[in-house]
């Protein structure tokens, strides 16, 4: 099966070519070629993935792709647990995702374009994941990358979204530069980017004392460098502090989108490349790039989820959310928890695609992003509700659902190897509990504050308005009326999901695996740990429990505040003073990248323009005006004396001919008379000089 | 007794005929009659020139005979000439043959 790999990123590829070719002729049934595409690849991958976890030895097939002297840049896949699980993850939450945007996309002019994006999207992920080396992995990088940049513009006519797609791909551009100087940092050190020649060459180089390079004052080894070159990519990609400021806006984009892109699959990217490169970052002296992969993902949780305390928009809230999930996923791997970081990483995948799918649909039903203008929707969506609700669970850390044995194992690998991280990681765990709660209250109980009759979007575009649409069609597309639940092709994937959201925890349950650790941990294992003599650390009993008190206490503190109100929030807000602000307008994160590099930039640009009105044009012009004044002068230089020469020739030419004209009458017996006077002058002139 | 000068003078009378008739006759025919009297004005000079200055050779009376027969060539050419220009132009007036003047 393993061998059959190379197919799984293949299917949604043709897809893709048949619906950016054919999608318009398609029209209503584009996603039949999409899902079809997507199950076949989907039975691939759990096969694969099966086989895998039957004990099958890890499988890389490679072939030379381009070869320069003795440097040869392979092509080709790797099939091992890591791969396997994660394809295996992306091609099951991607299926569902896709079925239940036949139902929210319904309507929509442009479906089957959608389906195509999605499609490509699949396909560079599978692809991204698959590669047996960075180069590979670097492809379906940027193709993920850019069907990020086409789905988060697809409402292409909402400026909001022009913008926010901007902003994505410009923000995630400045990690993918970082990291294409890492890729190259590797090529220029082991002659190859293969990942097994790479991670061999770092392992056995690790036992060497390590060459390092001289940067202005600090010297840092190349080991280092090159693995926190690497992690630019994921800073990115997956949302880290700093540059996680496009995530939020991104949910511009169809909420299908949000789900599969910006919560599941492409966010994890980064945080799969750190678990597919980590010999890089483990062997580094002291294992300091891991340290730093530690801090990132930390401050990412922590500031994320006190943003997320503040937001008022659904899809922000969840926005921010994910980015904090994604710092406890980074943090999990730098504090030598692989597995931890990992399994997270999975689990996270399912109960967030599950929480963005209920939210759509919630926005479906209400028209309206804001938390504020929802309320008592319990009833009136019950599969929405209940879904949601285990999405909930999972996210806040609640016992059995599958967030608390993820977030778990990596507030114990914390615990054991890094306590500051672990008590921030905590503060961040219980803030993930209050922020999510304090979603739920708001939305699903209380009473209904929606408007009963919502105007259209000012911003709907003619074409959309033809097609019977009074909103995007994320916005709804009926006309006022109480919310209801949504069409069963939209539920039945939420129903999958919340069963994933629940039940993929229970592989991290100690005792599931042999001598007594659990089965993820014997699944998914990194190699270098026992070199080196380190041990995961056992179950603690009195670890989870904190962890999940933390998490009731934090769904604690959200109930009596927005639940039962005991304490109105306005109260709350008094109490922190300038906090709240602060939170709410993002840490003034994105307002400051606006001021120094929108701004600045715009103002470099303003500048660079008056340079080039005023300098180069100026110069430009003197050069015109010199070539001017230089070919003026040619000018008379040539009107008077070239020409006059000139004319002067022809006219002492035409002086002469009329003074010679007479002479030649054309009468023989004249030039025979003047021969004949000029013989008698001759003999008058010799008779005289005798 | 009639000398050399008396033989110079009838040959310069001949040969101003002769001008004469090439300068003022417009008939082609009538002009080479003058280039003839002008041709006969030089071998009277050569003839007399022989008798009176070199009897011993007749060498003025051999440049005359080259003369004769130069002339006789002539008259053969220019009435040629003459009797094609007359057969095109029906003319043998020289004024009216000027089919080569621009």
């Amino acid at each position: 099966m393993a061998r059959l790999a190379w197919l799984i990123p293949l299917f949604p590829l043709v897809s893709y070519g048949v619906l950016a070719f054919r999608g318009r002729q398609l029209g209503e049934r584009a996603p039949y070629v999409a899902i079809g595409a997507m199950a076949l690849s989907f039975l691939l991958a759990w096969a694969v993935f099966l086989e895998q976890v039957g004990g099958a030895s890890p499988f890389v097939w490679r072939a030379a792709w381009a070869v320069g002297g003795d440097r040869v840049i392979t092509v080709g896949y790797t099939v091992d647990p890591l791969s396997s699980i994660t394809v295996a993850m992306i091609t099951l939450v991607g299926g569902l995702i896709f079925v239940y945007s036949v139902g929210y996309m319904r309507g929509d002019p442009y479906y089957g374009r959608f389906f195509a994006f999605l499609s490509l999207f699949c396909a560079g992920m599978l692809t991204m994941v698959l590669a047996n080396s960075f180069l590979l992995m670097l492809i379906g990088w940027e193709v993920i990358g850019l069907c990020s940049y086409l789905l988060i513009g697809f409402y292409f006519r909402r400026q909001a979204a022009n913008m926010a797609q901007m902003k994505a791909f410009l923000t995630t551009r400045v990690g993918d530069t970082l990291m294409l100087v890492g890729i190259m940092a590797v090529f220029w050190q082991f002659g190859t980017v293969d990942y097994h020649t790479v991670f061999e060459a770092v392992r056995e180089r690790a036992r060497e004392a390590s060459a390092v390079v001289r940067l202005g004052a600090w010297e840092v080894p190349w080991a280092t460098l090159t693995a926190l070159l690497i992690f630019g990519g994921p800073i990115g990609k997956s949302g880290q502090f700093p540059l996680h400021v496009w995530l939020p806006d991104a949910m511009e984009g169809p909420t299908p989108v949000s789900a599969l892109i910006h919560a599941a699959t492409m966010v994890a990217a980064g945080v799969y490349l750190v678990g597919r490169a980590y010999p890089l970052f483990f062997f580094t002296p002291h294992h300091e790039a891991l340290a730093a992969v530690a801090w990132v993902g930390t401050l990412t949780a922590l500031v994320a989820a006190l943003i997320a305390v503040a937001q008022d928009d659904i899809k922000r809230i969840l926005a921010y959310s994910t980015i904090s999930q994604l710092g406890f996923m980074m943090a999990g791997l730098g504090v030598l928890g692989y597995t931890a970081g990992l399994f997270h990483l999975l689990t996270h995948a399912f109960f967030k695609a599950l929480l963005f799918l209920a939210a759509g649909s919630v926005i479906h039903a209400v028209h309206t992003n804001n938390i504020k203008e929802m309320g008592g929707l319990w009833r009136s969506m019950p599969v929405t509700f209940w879904t949601f609700l285990a999405g909930f669970l999972a996210l806040a850390g609640v016992f059995p659902f599958s967030g608390f044995w993820s977030k778990d194992e990596i507030l114990l690998e914390a615990y054991h190897h890094n306590p500051a991280v672990y008590t921030l990681l905590t503060a961040a765990a219980f803030l993930t509990a209050l922020y999510m709660s304090r979603l739920v209250a708001y939305a699903f109980f209380g009473r209904y504050r929606g408007p009963q009759h919502p105007e259209p979007d000012p911003w709907l575009p003619e074409d959309y308005a033809r097609a019977g649409l009074h909103h995007f069609p994320g916005h709804g597309h009926h006309g006022g009326h109480e919310p209801h639940e949504s069409p069963p092709v939209m539920t039945v994937p939420l129903v999958v999901l919340a069963a994933f959201a629940l039940a993929a925890g229970f592989v991290g349950i100690p005792g599931t695996g042999p001598e007594g650790g659990s089965w993820i941990h014997h699944f998914l294992k990194f190699e270098g740990f026992k070199e080196a003599g380190i041990h995961a650390p056992s179950f603690s009993w009195l670890l989870a429990l904190r962890s999940l008190g933390v998490a009731v206490a934090g769904i604690a503190v959200a109930w009596v505040v927005y639940g039962l109100r005991w304490v109105a929030s306005e109260q709350i807000r008094a109490w922190v003073g300038p906090l709240y602000p602060f939170l709410r307008n993002r840490m003034y994160i994105d307002a400051a990248y606006a001021w120094v590099f929108v701004r600045g930039g715009l103002g470099l640009a303003a500048a660079l323009r008056w340079v080039d009105v005023h300098v180069v044009d100026g110069l430009v012009n003197l050069v015109g005006w010199v070539t001017v004044l230089v070919s003026r002068l040619h000018r008379l230089f040539d009107t008077y004396v070239v020409d006059g020469l000139v004319n002067l020739v022809g006219w002492s030419t035409r002086g002469l001919g009329l003074v010679l004209r007479p002479l030649q009458t054309g009468r023989a017996y004249n030039y025979i008379l003047v021969a004949a006077a000029g013989v008698a002058v001759l003999v008058v002139v010799s008779l005289w000089r005798l | 007794m009639i000398g050399l000068s008396h033989y110079l003078v009838v040959s310069t009378l001949l040969f101003a005929l002769g001008l004469y008739g090439v300068l003022t006759r417009r008939n082609a025919v009538a002009i080479l009659m003058g280039i003839e009297l002008m041709l006969n004005a030089a071998n009277v000079n050569f003839v007399a020139f022989t008798k009176f200055v070199d009897p011993t050779f007749v060498r003025g009376h051999v440049a005359a005979l080259v003369v004769i027969t130069l002339a006789a060539c002539e008259a053969v050419v220019g009435l040629a000439l003459v009797i094609n220009a007359y057969r095109h132009l029906e003319t043998v007036n020289v004024d009216q043959v000027d089919l080569m003047k621009g």
